[in-house]
């Protein structure tokens, strides 16, 4: 590798703009237009740095590579160890990519303190992308966690009526599940002796304490996911949020969960996830079904796309437990296809919501006569959404069926029927917003797409196209990594079996 | 040497070095021109600026203190790298206490040149309950501490609220010496000694039938009077009146400086004379420290005033601290004191807050008062949501790495009860600290707080906050301080 920690300099370059707009000084407009603009430069070159790192990634090895590792806190033998493989790789350009989408969707609809608001973003991306990159538990935990206090204060400051409710339960719920996680993260510490990931994943703990370790990462990570009985955060946060604030908790946040999953709890407690394997995938198919049916009856549009990612996150659960290539690498695509698409659902209703400053349903209707370019890329996304063959989202479900159906025909067949309620709630939300007569006259003069807003939908519409036509290079990205986690679960378990009859 | 007629004199060298300033500082406030106010007031001011500088000299003497060993007046008095550690994070906590007491003080006319010298001196009986080797010396340093105190929390004497703080901690801190008194007298009378040398030899092997019930006794007041000098529960109940009645700057040093003392001398006492007792004592520190984490937190939740949201909240830390000394060994002990100076930061960052909350030039007290606080003062409302964050436990800042090392070495110990209940706990304690940042960042202002704040104040707030947020970049030198400092209190 070169000396350049090109990682660091990633996750922390947003960090560094931050430090620049809270420089910034003079009358509010000029503060507000600056903040604007070095928020979207850092985000943009960000963006730019990360396809580099795509561009110079092996995607042949397993291995962690860009890896840094410095001393951090010799005491507890805690180092700073950042590195990436094959599934973070994606999520970093995920994060990166949706970054500078959020700040453009904001530009606007964004008036008060845009300072604040640009330096929460910017530190919410740099906790984000350390997040996916970091190697060591503590330095995990620490981005993990942290990103609460900037989508706290996006929840709390810049969104909707009900938004100081809406940010404690964001934070609490997410709190206590990983308070539990950093206890056993100390357990780890002590039975292993080491914090680093690389090395914990190679360390076969013993099975009772593999139970107990899961069962508290599980507690974070379900919450995170979020998994039904847990996700009634969800629906408050994303309805108050400030249109950007939804795109990336829908678009990243909600990765944090599968990520964890299939970074943690699969391959350092292989045997606990056998076991665990039909609790998760229960709740799973309660999630896919029947927040569908929650979904069918929503008023609110946000609710109802955020009932619409509870489903969602319920495919990524069942694919990444079942064990198998295609189920893990379709959990990783729908994850990845997901993040897009819901991103764009959300800016899609922040469109009229700038307009017309409503979220409900009823408000709306016949959008087609006057908007006609938002009524085609609203179609897009939400058959995309649906799983259209031809767009990321058919990619990823149909590798999860794929993988579902060789463990266990029934969670395929479950899963599939919440396809078909997904595609029940999306149709009936879009008739019902965007057909029928305008009759009403608030939105008889209401305007198109504007160029701004087409910028900010252009690259997700080609994106989406592009993983659902060719996903070969994305499927590549991920193969070798996917393959060697499914090899180290394969040999913990072979080892695991061999020590119970030697035992014997 | 004990028998020479002359004791080594260069291990007590910073608590000489005060000793004299105290007796200087008071000579130079007595003989000053005094009688009008404005002539108080310079004097006042002189004797802070000199108190400030001599607690930060006597920082630069306990330094200059090798971290070996040393012992004097007979056994009676250790220095050690422990109790340089300690001393510094005191002498610190009351330098801080000074500079952000004085634009109080002079507001609210109580800009007497007393304050300062008894806060110094306070100090002094501080770093001699640290150095402690003996249970006299103990009750000493102890005593010296507590009549300051004492006096300082009533020291608007006009004000009714202020007196009977004064009162109610005199009263209580009576019963809670002679408490200390009795068991200190039932051990020595067990035991045959007061010398913490001496009595850690003689519990070097006993055996699993434990120590004797007297002996126990003893440890047991000792214990409960120990815990009402940290405010532990249930021995906390002086805590919120207290905390709430005092003056707000001395509530700030109430709220720092005599608990690092008190959790400082907390260890000494249990690590050393009675380190091979830990089975005896565990199960009580472990109860004390769950009573004040469950108290602490839930206490807090309905707290309008910021000063008794404040005492809840350190009875709550004083709890997490004292996980570290429940787990008895060597990396609990490194863990409080990290814990310790984490504390110390965050404390006087928030109270430095607190005395900037004024409203057409009075105080104002109510966490309500603080609404809109984002908007009409940003850099305050920054750094006030820093040290919540922060005492929260939330990462990246400074306040989640005394947790975590805390609940770490709980973890090592298999103390598995007490840190799912510490982590629990917390997570309510986030609760309240969040609804200050709620109140400051979302709710408007009706009635803003006044705009000028003084300049060493927002010093103090700058330095405190940055120090908060950048630990995380730079921890080596605290933690392998802390680690070092909790060696040495284990290689005696």
């Amino acid at each position: 590798m070169s000396g350049l920690p090109i990682l660091s300099l990633l996750t922390f370059l947003p960090l560094v703009g931050a430090l620049f707009i809270f420089s910034i000084r003079g009358d509010n407009e000029t503060v507000a237009l600056n903040a604007r603009s070095v928020a979207l430069w850092t985000t943009g070159i960000n963006f730019f740095l990360s396809l580099y790192i795509w561009f110079n990634f092996d995607p042949s090895t397993a291995d962690f590579q860009f890896v840094e590792k410095v001393e951090w806190m010799p005491v507890l033998g805690l180092q700073y160890h950042m590195g990436i493989d094959g599934i973070s790789m994606l999520f970093v350009l995920l994060t990166t990519l949706l970054s500078p989408i959020c700040i453009l969707a904001s530009w606007e609809a964004i008036q008060t303190r845009v300072k604040e608001y640009m330096i929460s973003f910017l530190i919410l991306e740099t906790l984000m992308v350390g997040m996916f990159c970091a190697l060591d538990l503590m330095v995990f935990y620490i981005y993990f966690e942290g990103v609460l206090i900037p989508m706290f204060l996006i929840i709390g400051i810049w969104g909707g009526p009900r938004r100081v409710y809406a940010a404690f339960k964001l934070f609490l719920y997410t709190l206590l599940g990983s308070v539990l996680m950093l206890l056993a993260m100390f357990a780890m510490y002590v039975d292993a002796g080491t914090t680093d990931i690389v090395q914990l994943m190679n360390h076969n703990f013993p099975a009772e304490l593999q139970t107990w370790l899961f069962l508290a990462f599980f507690a974070s990570f379900a919450v995170k996911v979020p998994m039904w009985p847990v996700h009634t955060w969800l629906p408050d946060a994303h309805v108050e949020a400030p249109t950007a604030g939804s795109v990336i908790l829908a678009g990243v946040l909600l990765k944090f969960g599968g990520y964890g999953f299939l970074r943690f709890s699969l391959p350092m407690f292989p045997l606990a996830t056998v076991d665990f394997t039909p609790m998760v995938y229960t709740l799973s198919i309660i999630a896919v079904v029947y927040t569908s049916f929650v979904a069918l009856v929503q008023e609110d549009m946000k609710k109802l796309i955020a009932y619409s990612s509870v489903a969602h996150m319920g495919f990524v659960t069942i694919g990444a437990f079942t064990l198998t290539i295609q189920g893990v690498e379709g959990a990783i695509y729908v994850m990845l296809s997901h993040g897009i698409v819901s991103a764009a659902l959300f800016l899609i209703v922040g469109v009229v919501y700038d307009r017309i400053h409503s979220r409900d349903i009823e408000v709306y209707g016949g959008l087609v006569h006057r908007m006609p370019g938002y009524a085609l890329t609203f179609m897009f996304f939400m058959l995309a959404s649906v799983g259209l063959p031809g767009t990321g989202g058919f990619i990823g479900e149909f590798l999860v069926l794929l993988g579902a159906f060789q463990v266990n025909a029934w969670v395929c067949a479950l899963a599939a029927l919440g396809v078909i309620l997904g595609a029940a709630y999306m149709l009936y939300l879009y008739r019902r917003i965007i057909f029928g007569e305008l009759t009403k006259d608030v939105l008889k003069k209401i305007a198109d797409m504007s160029p701004r807003e087409w910028a900010v939908f252009a690259p997700l519409i080609i994106l989406t196209l592009w993983m659902g036509i060719y996903p070969l290079p994305f499927l590549d990205i991920m193969h070798v990594s996917v393959e060697n986690l499914l090899q180290q679960v394969q040999t913990a378990q072979a080892a695991a079996a061999n020590v119970t009859l030697a035992g014997r | 040497m004990p028998n020479t007629h002359v004791p080594e004199l260069i291990p007590a060298l910073p608590e000489l070095f005060l000793a004299v300033i105290i007796m200087a500082l008071l000579m130079f406030g007595v003989f000053q021109k005094g009688g009008r106010d404005e002539q108080d007031v310079t004097t006042f001011r002189y004797v802070t600026y000199m108190g400030i500088v001599a607690l930060l000299l006597a920082v630069l003497l306990t330094t200059l203190l090798a971290d070996e060993r040393l012992v004097t007046f007979g056994g009676m008095f250790v220095s050690d790298g422990y109790a340089v550690f300690c001393k510094v994070l005191v002498l610190l906590a009351s330098a801080g206490s000074l500079v952000i007491a004085k634009g109080f003080l002079e507001r609210h006319s109580l800009a007497r040149f007393e304050f300062p010298v008894l806060v110094v001196f306070a100090t002094l009986g501080m770093l001699m309950m640290i150095s402690a080797n003996d249970m006299i010396s103990l009750y000493l340093g102890l005593e010296m501490q507590s009549l300051s105190l004492y006096i300082i929390a009533a020291f608007q004497r006009d004000d009714t609220r202020s007196t009977e703080a004064g009162l109610k901690y005199f009263v209580l801190g009576a019963v809670a010496s002679g408490m200390l008194l009795y068991g200190m007298s039932l051990v020595y009378g067990f035991a045959g000694t007061t010398s913490f040398e001496v009595m850690a030899k003689m519990f070097t092997n006993t055996g699993p039938e434990g120590p004797g019930t007297g002996m126990i006794f003893g440890i047991v007041f000792i214990l409960a009077g120990l815990a009402f000098k940290v405010s532990a529960v249930p021995f906390h109940m002086w805590t919120p009146d207290v905390y709430e009645g005092a003056p707000t700057p001395v509530t700030a040093f109430f709220a720092i400086a005599p608990k690092i003392a008190g959790m400082a001398l907390f260890m000494r006492v249990m690590v050393g004379p009675f380190g091979d007792l830990l089975a005896q004592w565990q199960q009580i520190v472990v109860f004390i420290s769950i009573a004040s984490m469950i108290l602490g937190s839930f206490a807090a939740v309905n707290q309008r005033n910021i000063k008794r949201l404040m005492a809840y909240s350190s009875i709550g830390h004083v709890g997490y601290a004292l996980i570290g000394l429940s787990v008895g060994s060597e990396a609990g002990i490194r863990a409080v004191l990290i814990y310790l100076a984490i504390y110390l930061f965050m404390n006087i960052g928030t109270f430095a807050c607190i005395l900037c909350m004024r409203r057409g030039g009075r105080m104002v007290e109510g966490i309500d008062d603080l609404a809109g606080l984002g908007k009409t003062h940003p850099m305050i409302a920054l750094a006030l949501a820093i040290f919540m964050f922060s005492m929260a436990g939330i990462p990246p800042l400074a306040g989640f790495f005394g947790k975590l090392y805390v609940f770490q070495a709980a973890i090592a110990a298999e103390l598995y009860t007490l840190a799912i209940i510490g982590v629990l706990t917390s997570v309510v304690g986030a609760f309240y600290y969040l609804r200050i940042i709620r109140i400051m960042y979302f709710d408007d202002a009706e009635d803003p707080l006044d705009q000028s704040i003084d300049r060493e104040i927002g010093a103090l707030l700058t330095l405190t906050g940055i120090l908060i947020v950048a630990f995380i970049a730079y921890p080596e030198p605290l933690v392998s301080n802390a680690a070092a400092a909790a060696a040495s209190l284990f290689s005696s």
